[in-house]
């Protein structure tokens, strides 16, 4: 793939259109979606269930064709690629992010990141182990490399997820509805992962999401209604999740302070 | 991705679950077991078959009265009055590679032994006998030449008549016996032989000189049969049929009849029973291969639950890069690895069990290299056919609804 630099447009999407037949019934998922996005950006999906955003999303992922229209990915035309070639892409050039997770049972955070590392030949086993840990240190869990999923919080399954992500090195980083399981802290603990990884490794990445304060971590908003974009516009005050964090902490520090003092004033 | 780095997932994946598995294989190693044990009991049968055609000797030509076939009334096999001790000594004369031969004759008679008696075949023969059959001796020795050629009063029993007449392991030498009335000496006692073939007893038999049989017993002069052993590398087949030339020639049968006797050699009969036990050991083997199609169906069955469980997995390797083939590879291994793995266990199973069966049911057994390859062959095809289905089902699913599955 042609090294793509911040403010080429890495995806070209013109006229794109998805229809599904259920039975006899046509269902118009996509009615003409123009949209681009450049290298480095960080762009919030949103728009009520049904709308379009996640259908979009598959298309984006390759993991689906659209009816009609055009998607360039890093200047090819998706449309034209192989099934084999498209396998290739998501592996070496996409990296999906699930609600669920979808982190194997049973298997350690380590066999877990290295999973797309097994569809790429020629990496040896401590070349792929290697490249896994890496991962796993990126998003702060070079500590529990030997953790089954059920033995990780929600927030850390998400750590583990986006490490399978990014451990083959991906241009494009699409996360579908990330923080949908999680609460609140930890929903901003992955919103700062994302926004370090933006910004120190200039990744790209498209983020669906229907919550708008989580949508404010992105630097431009697109709203879909209907199969349609209806908004397309920079947040206005984007909010930053390492400052948040801080703020977090200080606040808890400052909570337990009080308890302490209160219940020291009590003892006395 | 490569075949290593697949198997190396399949053991992964079936680790996973090891009750489900180990129950999976179960079913494997019953069937593959069954085969070796069903096989293995025929190729103990058909060893133990072909000791016995041993004990008729080897490179034996046995030429015998045939049906009377004049006139209405025909009589049964042996009924012929045509086979002649002449045409045994044109037979040794004529036709070269013959290294015994021995006329034969035979009735079934009481014999008398001081105040016990038993009713039992007597059989006139020749001297060659033991050299045919490869016979030792227990006690004493064959009757001679000099024997045959006085119709001496001689005879010599099998053990079976001895532990009859004179007690069991007893040596009788030197004894009389009495058959129709006149005294015989006994002069040798045969070694145990053990049944026949056709449930005939040689151990069961008084031996006697075919002449003295012929002159004394019965009071005819005709054969029933005449046993010939030929020399090693002689064609059987041509003596056959040189056998058969001379005696119609003999016994001037004219071009078209029938034979006034029958040939068959040792080979024929073997071959018979061999084939019969084959077919047996078939019958049964594939009897016990029904339950490796049941193991083969148990495995498709788990493949099947296997791929609907983890059906978001399969949406999720598909969603990192994986191709299709790689997700159809994936299950059918773990499929064949299954079948095989249950294989494996299965003919170390087979194995115990047979050698056990021999043991306590004193069956004979052998685990031939063909029953382990065969099983072991048919656990992988079985392994494959059942495991494809389940696999192109897993590599057919569409990846977002995969991943949606819940």
């Amino acid at each position: 793939m042609a090294a793509s630099s911040a403010g080429d447009p890495l995806v070209l999407v013109d006229g794109l259109t998805k229809t599904y037949t259920l039975g006899e019934v046509a269902v118009r998922a996509l009615r003409g979606i123009s949209l681009t996005v450049t290298t480095g950006e960080f762009v919030a999906l949103t728009g009520p269930s049904g709308s379009g955003k996640s259908t979009f999303m598959h298309l984006l992922g390759c993991l689906d064709r659209p009816t009609s229209g055009t998607y360039r990915l890093g200047g090819r035309d998706v449309a034209r690629l192989s099934k084999r070639e498209l396998a290739r892409i998501r592996n070496q050039e996409i990296g999906f992010v699930f609600q669920g997770f979808n982190l194997l049972p049973r298997t350690t955070a380590l066999e877990n990141v290295e999973l797309p590392l097994l569809y790429r030949g020629g990496l040896s086993g401590a070349r792929r182990r290697a490249m896994a840990r890496d991962a796993l240190e990126a998003v702060g869990l070079a500590d529990r490399l030997d953790h089954h999923p059920s033995q990780l919080s929600g927030g850390q399954q998400q750590r583990v997820a986006i490490a399978r992500a990014l451990v083959t090195g991906p241009t494009l980083l699409l996360a579908d509805e990330p923080t949908g399981n999680l609460d609140s802290r930890t929903s901003i603990e992955v919103m700062d992962i994302f926004q370090r990884l933006n910004v120190e490794r200039g990744l790209t990445i498209v983020l669906v999401t229907h919550e708008r304060d989580i949508a404010e971590y992105a630097a431009r908003v697109v709203s879909f209604l209907d199969g349609r974009v209806r908004s397309d516009r920079p947040v206005g005050r984007r909010r930053t999740a390492a400052v948040e964090l801080e703020n977090l902490t200080v606040r808890h520090d400052e909570a337990l302070h009080d308890v302490e003092t209160d219940l020291e004033v009590r003892r006395a | 991705m490569s075949l290593l780095m697949t198997f190396v997932v399949a053991i992964k994946a079936l680790r996973r679950n090891t009750m489900r598995t180990a129950l999976t294989a179960l079913g494997m190693i019953i069937g593959v077991a069954a085969v070796i044990v069903m096989m293995a009991l025929g190729s103990g049968a058909r060893t133990t078959i072909e000791a016995q055609i041993r004990t008729i000797g080897s490179n034996v030509i046995m030429v015998n009265a045939g049906a009377g076939g004049f006139g209405p009334v025909r009589g049964g096999q042996g009924a012929t009055t045509t086979l002649t001790v002449e045409d045994a000594e044109t037979i040794r004369r004529e036709i070269p590679g013959i290294r015994y031969i021995s006329p034969g004759v035979v009735t079934r008679t009481q014999v008398v032994a001081g105040t016990g008696n038993w009713n039992t075949v007597v059989q006139g023969t020749s001297e060659a006998l033991p050299a045919i059959r490869s016979w030792p001796m227990q006690f004493g020795s064959f009757f001679t030449e000099d024997d045959v050629r006085r119709s001496a009063r001689v005879a010599v029993i099998g053990s079976v008549v001895r532990d009859q007449l004179f007690g069991s392991g007893t040596d009788p030498i030197g004894q009389v016996i009495r058959i129709h009335n006149q005294p015989f000496r006994v002069i040798g006692v045969l070694s145990t032989k053990g049944q026949a073939m056709f449930g005939q007893d040689q151990d069961d038999t008084v031996y006697v000189p075919y002449t003295t049989a012929m002159k004394r017993l019965l009071g005819r002069d005709y054969l029933r049969d005449i046993t010939i052993s030929t020399e090693n590398g002689v064609k059987t087949t041509e003596m056959t049929q040189a056998i058969a030339a001379l005696l119609r020639e003999r016994h001037a049968i004219p071009p078209g009849s029938e034979d006034d006797f029958m040939i068959r050699t040792q080979e024929e009969i073997a071959s018979i029973l061999t084939s019969t036990t084959t077919t047996m050991t078939y019958l049964l083997a594939s009897i016990a291969a029904v339950s490796l199609l049941v193991g083969g169906i148990g495995i498709m069955n788990i493949m099947l639950v296997s791929v609907t469980e983890r059906t978001r997995e399969i949406g999720l390797r598909l969603s990192v890069g994986a191709r299709d083939v790689d997700v159809l590879l994936q299950f059918l291994m773990e499929a064949v690895v299954l079948s095989l793995a249950g294989g494996a266990i299965g003919v170390g199973v087979g194995f115990g069990a047979s050698y056990g069966l021999s043991r306590l049911m004193s069956w004979s057994s052998l685990v031939t290299v063909d029953a382990v390859l065969l099983s072991f062959g048919c656990a992988a095809a079985v392994g494959i056919f059942f495991g494809f289905y389940p696999a192109r089902k897993a590599a057919a699913l569409d990846p977002i609804e995969a991943l949606r599955y819940e």
